[in-house]
């Protein structure tokens, strides 16, 4: 295995997106940043990154790194460091829905392995894959907090609980129905932040 | 029926805005403590009452605030931790979703006694729809009054921001939050110095619980006293349980501490009894990091008296016979699962969440996993038990933070209660998943 | 402030660890530390081989602690009473941390430019097992440059943050950082970048194993067939004071002069380092000491009499020690 973090540096140049704000988003990440003391703006980093993933495609570039570094005015390193550490935040391109299935204890005990293997067979992909059409991407999470209400996955902001088949059939469906979204985080995490 | 302080008002419709939590008795605690109070008083209060921190170290809560360093010139900061995270917890979650403004409410009055004109409310990442609704009600409570200058036209003046995670578990610890916090990866601080003396920026800094800083307000309402007297001993007031597992009424109950295990488990009022009518085999009591007991140890302890939903009966008998309250993260098990799989679940769950900063939590986790796969894929050996427990015991108490504790636990209490089991996939070089639970395909059909 | 290591008593000033206060007695009841250097600050706590037993905490408060703590990162306190090496349940733990550091280790020695000055090597010979109980696959990276004189061989980094600490407060510019998280954390530069400043050869100083190299030193020499030296030259960027590797008269490599403890004395910059490799342009002082028990000391004898002495003093110091709770 080598480093699948400096498999970043190989993506397709030609898809970049332009990487700025648009004034009215700008106007949230400053909101974000007078949440605290001056000379602390470093603070911000983890907000920031969820508005820049939602903005930019649904995954941080190096280009989106480098540009959340010079809105805070921290190095480059300290972006890539803490958006490599967190989860949530993806370091390649994913598809436009990422169905996170937590896989731990409760979710276990009711049958979340039962839900992956279903939903793998239904989208013809395997965990960490993403659909053809760029559509869905397939993830395991560990406890997402709804272990009353397992089996569960979570996309993009929202919590799918209490799962059967046929719930998540119709879920699937709704979420290609409604394809014209840019992406299902963006909306989400622009209210939210 | 018990008493309910936290929850009582959940089923409430509206209860989530401001108005009629107002209705409904919300912010008398803010009105008292501010109007009525001097700080040191409130801390006197939540002092008497008795109260621990019901996030899962369950350390007296006035104690910690009493900590807290106060400088002269120098900002102090009280930030709430919504970063639930430890498998089989959801209260915090539950709480803030429904009556978000207890939290807001609880902020207001601790931050008070604790002299902070700034606090934050993290939430893990993952919980971003509510972190929406906790930033409506901080709206609606800047609006109303309750926050921003000159509070109900006293001095105090407080500022309230919620800020998002970015999922790691790690960031529930008191100082890997508090990094996250300022924009770092969540590696835990080296202590001392405690947070209490040098926490968010480098300022003093007391960091609870959202169970824990919801308390607040009934306490300061019907004063410490007789918060002190509802719970058992040292157990007192009212905790927040999230029940899951095969169960009949999984959820987040309100219990005033002392209800016995047995009637926990089986009441219609609580988890309602084993789905299916399948017998107990173990239960987690407090969260995934708390070791795992049997049925006749969870409903008896060692001496044979009934296990009470206390801090001191779980714990009753040490880690030999007992276990912890912790945060409260209630997993029933029944006669079919496999306590080699859920503990495969556990070190999965541990392996992926430590921060890799101290070397036997970083090599620790993922070797026990790997053993544990082992199990699974049939082809571990009785010795894989011993080295098991061996690995687990080099981890606990030799790590920068609890992680390593957390870890190791669920490894030693699976392997100390069920080890025949352990020894059974290993003879038998096979391992059958009896347990994965059908419930899915039984809906279906 | 008075504090006992190993039944040894000494006086030190406030502020001091318990790490410090035990190198200050000597190398014999000093714990082994892999992460921690005296100079970068906030170094320590991370690699767990300098754990030690607080059995008594304070003369004021004589409760144990209840765990073991990292002396590195703890301060002594009045009356505070330590075992290290005289603790088997401590040792045994030691041993514990150690198998974690080397199980995704390579073990690679044979090739590895460190040998015979990797400090995890030492570390095994002195407190580890003498077999693995670890099966599976090990971690595995491919070696990379990270800058033109620096190779980054990732497989063998324990994780001990000393040269993320030195880009930090020696360097001017970090570029370079532990990226990911638990066991696949790694060292790593922001994406493509390479280490370039002047300073930035301290790195390969300060790490611990064989994962940063110099890479003009690179497979060119074992440590041990060449002859170190102390020698300096004036330099307007940097103290001048260095140690220089020769075999035969070249100088195969530069290096920063290192104490007893095996932290650099004074941190070098890159000229001094990479650009001068010629007897000429160093005024020579003499060899440079070497520990007793490295093999680079092999066939010097001088500290024969010391290792007595010191052997003695212990002896003394603990009535007796049994032969399986040995250092």
């Amino acid at each position: 295995m080598s480093s699948q973090i400096h498999g970043t540096q190989h993506f397709d140049k030609s898809k970049r997106l332009e990487i700025k704000f648009s004034d009215e988003v700008m106007q949230i990440a400053q909101t974000i940043i007078n949440r605290y003391p001056k000379g602390k703006q470093k603070s911000a980093l983890l907000p920031i990154l969820h508005l820049a993933q939602a903005e930019f495609g649904g995954w941080l570039s190096p280009e989106t790194m480098d540009y959340v570094a010079s809105i805070l005015n921290i190095k480059s390193i300290e972006v890539f460091e803490v958006a490599s550490f967190y989860s949530m935040y993806n370091l390649k391109p994913m598809g436009k829905c990422i169905l996170e299935v937590c896989q731990t204890s409760s979710c276990w005990l009711n049958g979340a392995e039962d839900i992956v293997k279903y939903i793998e067979k239904k989208l013809n992909i395997k965990v960490g894959e993403t659909t053809k059409d760029g559509m869905f991407s397939l993830k395991v999470a560990e406890c997402l907090g709804s272990c009353g209400t397992s089996p569960m996955l979570q996309c993009g902001a929202s919590y799918h609980e209490n799962l059967t088949y046929e719930k998540v059939d119709a879920l699937l469906e709704n979420y290609k129905s409604e394809n014209k979204r840019k992406s299902y985080t963006d909306l989400d995490y622009k209210n939210t932040l | 029926m018990g008493k309910k302080l936290l929850i009582h008002n959940d089923k409430v419709p509206g209860i989530d805005t401001l108005e009629v939590y107002r209705a409904h008795g919300g912010y008398s605690s803010v009105e008292k403590a501010l109007k009525t109070m001097t700080p040191d008083q409130v801390t006197d209060e939540v002092k008497k009452s008795g109260l621990r921190g019901r996030g899962g170290a369950g350390f007296p809560t006035g104690l910690k605030w009493s900590f807290l360093a106060k400088p002269e010139g120098v900002e102090r900061y009280l930030v709430c931790n919504a970063d639930e995270s430890e498998p089989g917890t959801f209260k915090d979650r539950y709480l803030m979703e429904k009556i978000p403004h207890a939290l807001i409410e609880g902020m207001i009055t601790s931050s008070f006694a604790l002299g902070a004109k700034t606090s934050y409310i993290y939430i893990r990442g993952e919980y971003f729809y509510v972190a929406r609704i906790i930033e409506t009600a901080i709206a609606e409570a800047y609006s109303a009054g309750w926050l921003g200058k000159n509070i109900l036209g006293t001095n105090f003046s407080h500022d309230c921001y919620v800020q998002v995670g970015a999922g790691a578990y790690i960031c529930g610890e008191e100082t890997a939050l508090l990094e996250s916090l300022e924009g770092k990866r969540g590696n835990p601080r080296i202590k001392p110095p405690f947070p209490a003396v040098a926490g968010l920026w480098g300022c003093p800094t007391v960091v609870n619980n959202v169970e824990t800083i919801a308390a607040v307000c009934p306490i300061i309402n019907m004063g410490g006293e007789e918060y002190s007297k509802i719970g058992i001993g040292k157990s007192t007031g009212t905790k927040l349980i999230s029940a899951s597992g095969h169960i009949n009424n999984p959820g987040v109950y309100e219990i005033e501490l002392g209800v016995p295990v047995e009637e926990f488990i089986y009441s219609e009022e609580y988890c309602g009894g084993i789905r299916n009518g399948k017998k107990l085999k173990a239960v987690v009591a407090g969260g995934s990091s708390v070791p795992i007991l049997p049925t006749e140890l969870i409903l008896k302890t060692a001496k044979g008296e009934p296990r009470l939903m206390t801090y001191e009966s779980l714990s009753d008998g040490g880690f030999q016979t007992g276990t912890m309250l912790g945060s409260g993260g209630f997993i029933v098990m029944d006669e079919d699962t496999s306590i080699v799989k859920n503990l495969f679940t556990f070190a999965r769950f541990y392996h992926h969440e430590s921060c890799g900063q101290c070397s036997p939590c970083r090599e620790g986790t993922g070797w026990m996993e790997k053993i544990l796969q082992k199990f699974l894929n049939g082809t571990a050996n009785e010795s894989d038990v011993e080295l098991l427990w061996d690995i687990q015991s080099k981890i606990e108490g030799k790590t920068i933070c609890p992680l390593g504790e957390a870890a190791a636990w669920p490894v030693a209490a699976a392997i100390r209660h069920f080890k025949q089991e352990f020894l059974d996939v290993a003879r038998n070089k096979k391992f059958i998943d009896v347990s994965h639970y059908n419930r899915l395909n039984k809906i279906i059909a | 402030m008075k504090v006992t290591i190993d039944g040894i008593e000494i006086d030190v000033p406030k502020g001091t660890t318990i790490l410090q206060a035990a190198r200050m007695i000597g190398p014999e009841v000093a714990p082994p530390a892999m992460c921690y250097y005296s100079s970068l600050k906030t170094s320590g706590g991370y690699c767990r081989t300098c754990i030690v037993k607080v059995t008594q905490g304070s003369a004021a408060n004589p409760t144990p602690m209840p765990k073991p703590v990292a002396s590195c990162r703890t301060e002594v306190m009045d009356g505070m009473v330590v075992e290290n090496n005289i603790n088997a349940e401590l040792l045994e733990a030691r041993k514990g941390v150690v198998e974690f550091l080397l199980i995704n280790h390579p073990l690679d020695c044979p090739v590895c430019d460190q040998a015979g000055e990797c400090k995890l090597q030492d570390l095994g010979y002195g407190h580890g097992a003498a077999a693995t109980r670890f099966e599976f696959k090990r971690r595995e990276y491919e070696p990379i440059d990270i800058g033109d004189k620096i190779k980054l061989h990732m497989n063998r980094c324990i994780l001990c943050y000393r040269c993320v600490k030195v880009a930090e407060q020696i360097t001017d510019d970090r570029v370079h950082g532990v990226i990911s998280r638990g066991d696949s954390s790694e060292i790593s530069t922001y994406i493509e970048n390479i280490i370039d400043n002047d300073f930035s050869g301290n790195v390969i100083d300060v790490c611990p194993v064989g994962a940063l190299t110099d890479k003009t030193f690179r497979f060119k020499q074992r440590v041990w067939f060449t002859k170190p030296l102390e020698a300096h030259r004036n330099c307007d960027k940097c103290c001048g004071k260095t140690r220089l590797w020769l075999k035969g008269e070249e100088v195969v490599r530069v290096t920063a002069r290192k104490d007893q403890w095996d932290e650099v004395e004074e941190f070098i910059c890159n000229s001094c380092r990479y650009d001068y490799k010629k007897t000429s342009d160093w005024v020579i002082e003499g060899p440079a000491p070497i520990h007793r028990n490295s093999v680079i000391s092999q066939n010097h004898y001088q500290h024969l009499n010391e290792l007595k002495l010191q052997a003695l003093k212990q002896q003394n110091a603990l009535g007796f020690m049994p032969l399986d709770k040995k250092p």
